[in-house]
């Protein structure tokens, strides 16, 4: 992950705190995404995944520290920060009452894309995530794995570079899971560099980049395969328990 | 799309217009689909029209006072207290859209866009407010069956007065969404913000009326915005304008703006105190 010069990466994010009154949920997070890569932000829950996708969505303030995304510092321009951007939240964030179309339009407002040039955007969009057949559709009727799509259709809209994906797969089912995954995944070879927040370690492959976060501090950093050689364990399960020293908590991350 | 060269410069005003009707877009749609609002929001004013002030009728007469030329039915009295009812509850249910959007992450969605946060939340102000202004033409025409009529000119002159008002209404619950945790709090809204902001007005009676039954609540009326988003409809449905209205509608909405848009701000707001993030 640090193989690349810092002032080229998708995502460099340098000491970043950020506490909730006294509570400290983020100390002194660094680490940088490639671009064009795929890197997995492994955390059980409160680890502070989504306190972290706040700070680099602007949605709070890092207290200290700096994100910049493709050489952009978040905090002083967001705009040409958040433009090569796209998120897909922990939560679904689609108007369920009105079609696909209707709500990547209303995305692609919010980037300042006009509907004529929206419409384009929106076929080639949903053609990444195999959803163009569903255009039309009330997304009320999409299954769960669908939705997820068209969360990531919108994401992809403006054609950002780097995307980040909070528990994306959160109350899929395995099918769905994989399909996701591999969406994502085959992003990257389209230039797409992803950072991909999970709690679940079934989701790790052996060549992605792993940053291991607990209690919002980074307690491992590198190739999955590294971290597994390093803790001296037989997998990345195996290394994950051994850094967050708790075996019995990652009954749910499996 | 945008090429590389252009996404570093700003955005354009077509873009800029583009984002505002988008967001305009997305709330009439969001209305349109939602019917039980759209019928929620008529039956309220209409029922103080149809029952209360019919009942009233005998009781509260009103004597002639500006803008009115004649002497008035009760229900001509507060056609405009109504109408300003409409914009105060539109104002209220955007807000509970925004703490519920919260709540399941959709104004996250509109937050990470890279416009200005000023102009996004101005965006969302506006289209509410034209949402608002859909449902008091709705209102003003069964008013009209019910022989309630403004000067023709007035259906016209009303619609900068609905804008304005609005805006300042819709200002003041988007700061309130700031400040509700949960949307189960939303109850305390209705105890403290929309029952004694309406009933400490002019909406409903006359405030020289209300000077001569109590000097205190005369004085909290005269500092109640509502009050003076009602007497700027009021004017405006017949015509005229009422200045001094119009400037204390136009400084309310000024600072409830400010504050929502600095509520809003990561750097300073009210929201990242919160600790919703929970991953």
């Amino acid at each position: 992950m640090t193989e690349f010069a810092l002032r080229d990466a998708a995502l460099e994010i340098v000491d970043a705190c950020y506490s909730y009154g006294k509570r400290a949920a983020l100390t002194g997070v660094t680490f940088s995404v490639a671009p064009a890569s795929f890197c997995v932000l492994l955390g059980l829950n409160g680890a502070g995944k989504s306190t972290l996708f706040a700070l680099i969505t602007r949605l709070f303030t890092t207290r200290s520290g700096r994100i910049r995304i493709f050489g952009h510092d978040v905090a002083r321009e967001p705009g040409q920060a958040l433009r090569r951007l796209g998120v897909v939240f922990q939560s679904r964030a689609l108007d369920l009452d009105i079609s696909v179309r209707e709500n990547l339009l209303y995305h692609a407002a919010l980037h300042g894309i006009a509907p004529r040039k929206a419409d384009v955007a929106i076929n080639k969009s949903l053609d990444r995530v195999a959803l163009a057949d569903r255009l039309r559709d009330r997304v009320g009727e999409l299954s769960g794995g669908q939705m997820r799509r068209v969360e990531i259709a919108r994401a992809l809209l403006h054609e950002p570079k780097l995307l980040l994906l909070d528990e994306p797969t959160v109350g899929l089912d395995i099918r769905a899971r994989a399909a996701i995954l591999g969406t994502v995944r085959a992003l990257t070879a389209q230039g797409v560099a992803a950072l991909w927040a999970t709690h679940l370690v079934d989701e790790v492959a052996e060549s992605d980049q792993v940053v291991v976060l607990h209690r919002g501090a980074v307690l491992g950093l590198g190739q999955a395969a590294r971290i597994v050689a390093e803790t001296g364990a037989s997998d990345i399960r195996g290394a994950f328990a051994k850094l967050v020293g708790d075996e019995e908590s990652l009954e749910g991350a499996a | 799309m945008k090429t590389a060269a252009s996404a570093e410069r700003g955005f354009t005003l077509a873009q800029y217009l583009t984002c505002l009707i988008g967001i305009v877009r997305r709330e009439a749609l969001r209305f349109l689909h939602q019917r039980e609002r759209f019928i929620s929001a008529l039956v309220r004013p209409l029922v103080w029209l149809f029952i209360f002030a019919a009942g009233f009728r005998q009781t509260l007469g009103v004597s002639i006072i500006p803008p009115y030329e004649t002497y008035v039915l009760y229900e001509v009295y507060i056609a405009p207290g109504l109408i300003a009812m409409i914009q105060l509850f539109n104002g209220m249910q955007s807000s509970l859209t925004m703490v519920y959007d919260r709540e399941t992450g959709g104004i996250r969605t509109l937050l990470v866009s890279p416009f200005p946060r000023a102009w996004l939340l101005a965006s969302k102000l506006l289209a509410g407010t034209l949402v608002s202004i859909l449902q008091v033409y709705a209102f003003l025409l069964i008013a009209w069956f019910w022989d309630i009529e403004a000067p023709p000119v007035g259906y016209f002159l009303i619609i900068p007065a609905l804008l304005v008002s609005g805006m300042m209404l819709g200002s003041l619950g988007m700061l309130i969404s700031s400040v509700i945790r949960q949307l189960e709090n939303f109850a305390g809204v209705m105890n403290f913000v929309i029952f004694p902001m309406f009933f400490a007005s002019s909406a409903l009676y006359p405030l020289w009326r209300i000077k001569e039954s109590s000097l205190p609540l005369y004085d909290i009326c005269q500092v109640n915005p509502f009050t003076h988003a009602t007497e700027l409809i009021r004017f405006a449905l017949y015509g005229q304008i009422d200045w001094a209205a119009l400037a204390i509608v136009v400084a309310f909405g000024f600072l409830f703006m400010t504050g929502a848009i600095l509520a809003y701000d990561p750097a300073r707001g009210l929201l990242p105190r919160r600790g919703q993030a929970a991953g």
